[in-house]
């Protein structure tokens, strides 16, 4: 089923060489200039980035393509509430209002809220290709570990590559149990009425958490067995020291982050919005 | 019988958080109630991250919902939508306050439990969705308030609804199979 939407396939190129640390650091650090910065001119040009960064890695468009249609369904549904909730938000921002055109008195749509909710837009969108290549070309043990050589405690990362561990095998149960309770007659359609539905639900649900509960007792016990936690400090087998690259990289990171923090309060007056209506 | 400490992180409580996030996240992604209100799913994943929570206390309970949650996002949309992942993940930490009092591993869940587990979920919900995730959208993504209160106001009953009927549910099926504290006899000579 969907379970291809999370496979990490092994490749040898600059981007795949980079530690998780790396990939996790200058992820948030471009998360964080957008999330923070409303000036369209600079999050496309975060967004040019994040798509040279994308192409470097060599990752295949197909491998991708799901998600891309999710989120444009996802952006397209943000676009229309917004507007049917707020439509002169943009006006509220900028000070101004510059007519397009009207359907109502209410529904009336203007420059500013247009250049509002593209903004708003290029903001998810340009995340996009950056978290889709984390997600791709981290090796999920290898950043567990240097998620814990950059201060993390090491039980919370090792909480974290379990998760990343078992969640394939957990689509697969749940994929076992659905087709199961499926042959048995169990629909899960809009044909059933909602309280069945929810029962059914609720009959996939609770096998798969009894033996969720059972492979816990299972593991906790074995690692128990082998005095886990029974120290401070552990070592990782896969953790590498950070290399040149990486430190290129982590400064590209900081240098796109400290551009955004840049533009807001050198260029943009202290305001997190460009405004180009006020001359 | 040793009293439960609230911030305690022993092996079972990493395991229990890091296979509990992972179930999370594939409810999260694939078992959701339509409602009948477009675009309205009830999660039930929620009703799990509440039922772990209130088995393995609040840490675990946050880190379900913080990682699960931060994880079905970036799977399913390749970016994360933080202010959403923080309120989910503070509403299983207070869910996952009820840790102390509860007894479902002894096999005990009686009335009071489920009035304490529901009044307790319903104010985790009421903060995370209400409270929180709103503010954090407007803060962090400058949304315009009364679109953000709505759709917190949605997603409060929706899940309150699932962490409600879902996670009681589950907590009352699993605390029937444990044996009770006490259900042995000796045997009279």
């Amino acid at each position: 089923m969907k379970t291809k939407l999370f496979d990490y396939i092994e490749r040898d190129n600059v981007i795949f060489r980079l530690s998780g640390l790396t990939k996790l650091i200058c992820f948030i650090c471009m998360t964080f200039s957008v999330m923070f910065s409303y000036d369209i001119r600079y999050i496309l040009f975060v967004t040019v980035l994040s798509c040279i960064f994308f192409w470097m890695s060599k990752l295949k468009f197909r491998q991708i393509r799901l998600m891309l249609i999710y989120v444009a369904i996802f952006l397209a549904l943000n676009f229309v509430l917004t507007y049917l909730f707020s439509p002169a938000y943009g006006t509220e921002i900028y000070g101004t209002t510059h007519e397009l055109f009207r359907f109502s008195n209410r529904y009336t749509v203007t420059e500013e809220q247009l250049l509002y909710q593209i903004t708003k837009i290029m903001k998810y969108a340009s995340m996009v290709p950056m978290g889709m290549l984390f997600l791709l070309t981290t090796n999920p043990s290898e950043f567990a570990a240097s998620l814990n050589r950059a201060g993390v405690s090491y039980k919370a990362t090792y909480a974290l590559s379990l998760t990343l561990r078992y969640f394939p095998d957990i689509i697969r149960e749940y994929n076992d149990i659905a087709l199961a309770q499926q042959s048995r007659g169990l629909d899960f359609s809009k044909k059933e009425k909602f309280g069945q539905r929810v029962k059914n639900v609720v009959a996939v649900m609770v096998p798969l958490i009894l033996s969720t509960l059972e492979r816990i007792d299972l593991i906790s016990n074995a690692m128990d067995l082998r005095s886990f936690g029974k120290h401070k400090k552990r070592t990782w087998y896969v953790a590498e020291p950070l290399k040149r690259n990486d430190f290129i990289a982590i400064a590209i990171g900081l240098l796109v982050l400290l551009g955004s923090l840049a533009m807001t309060f050198f260029v943009n007056g202290g305001s997190r919005f460009w405004n180009p209506f006020i001359k | 019988m040793e009293k439960k400490k609230l911030f305690e992180f022993k092996t079972r409580t990493i395991v229990a958080t890091g296979l509990g996030a992972a179930l999370f996240t594939v409810m999260f992604m694939y078992l959701k109630v339509p409602t009948g209100i477009p675009e309205t799913e009830i999660q039930t994943a929620y009703g799990v991250g509440g039922f772990f929570a209130a088995l393995f206390g609040p840490i675990a309970g946050f880190l379900i919902q913080f990682i699960g949650h931060a994880l079905s996002d970036s799977v399913q949309y390749g970016s994360v939508w933080w202010s959403w992942v923080v309120a989910s993940g503070i509403s299983g930490c207070i869910v996952g306050l009820t840790y102390r009092r509860l007894k479902v591993d002894q096999g005990i869940f009686g009335a009071n439990d489920i009035i304490y587990f529901n009044v307790m979920q319903l104010i985790a919900n009421a903060i995370a969705w209400i409270v929180i995730a709103p503010v954090l959208d407007i803060v962090i993504y400058s949304e315009p308030a009364n679109l953000v209160f709505t759709q917190g106001l949605v997603a409060a009953i929706s899940n309150a609804v699932s962490t409600g009927v879902i996670g009681t549910i589950l907590l009352a099926l699993y605390s029937r199979t444990r044996s009770q504290k006490g259900s042995l006899t000796k045997e009279e000579e």
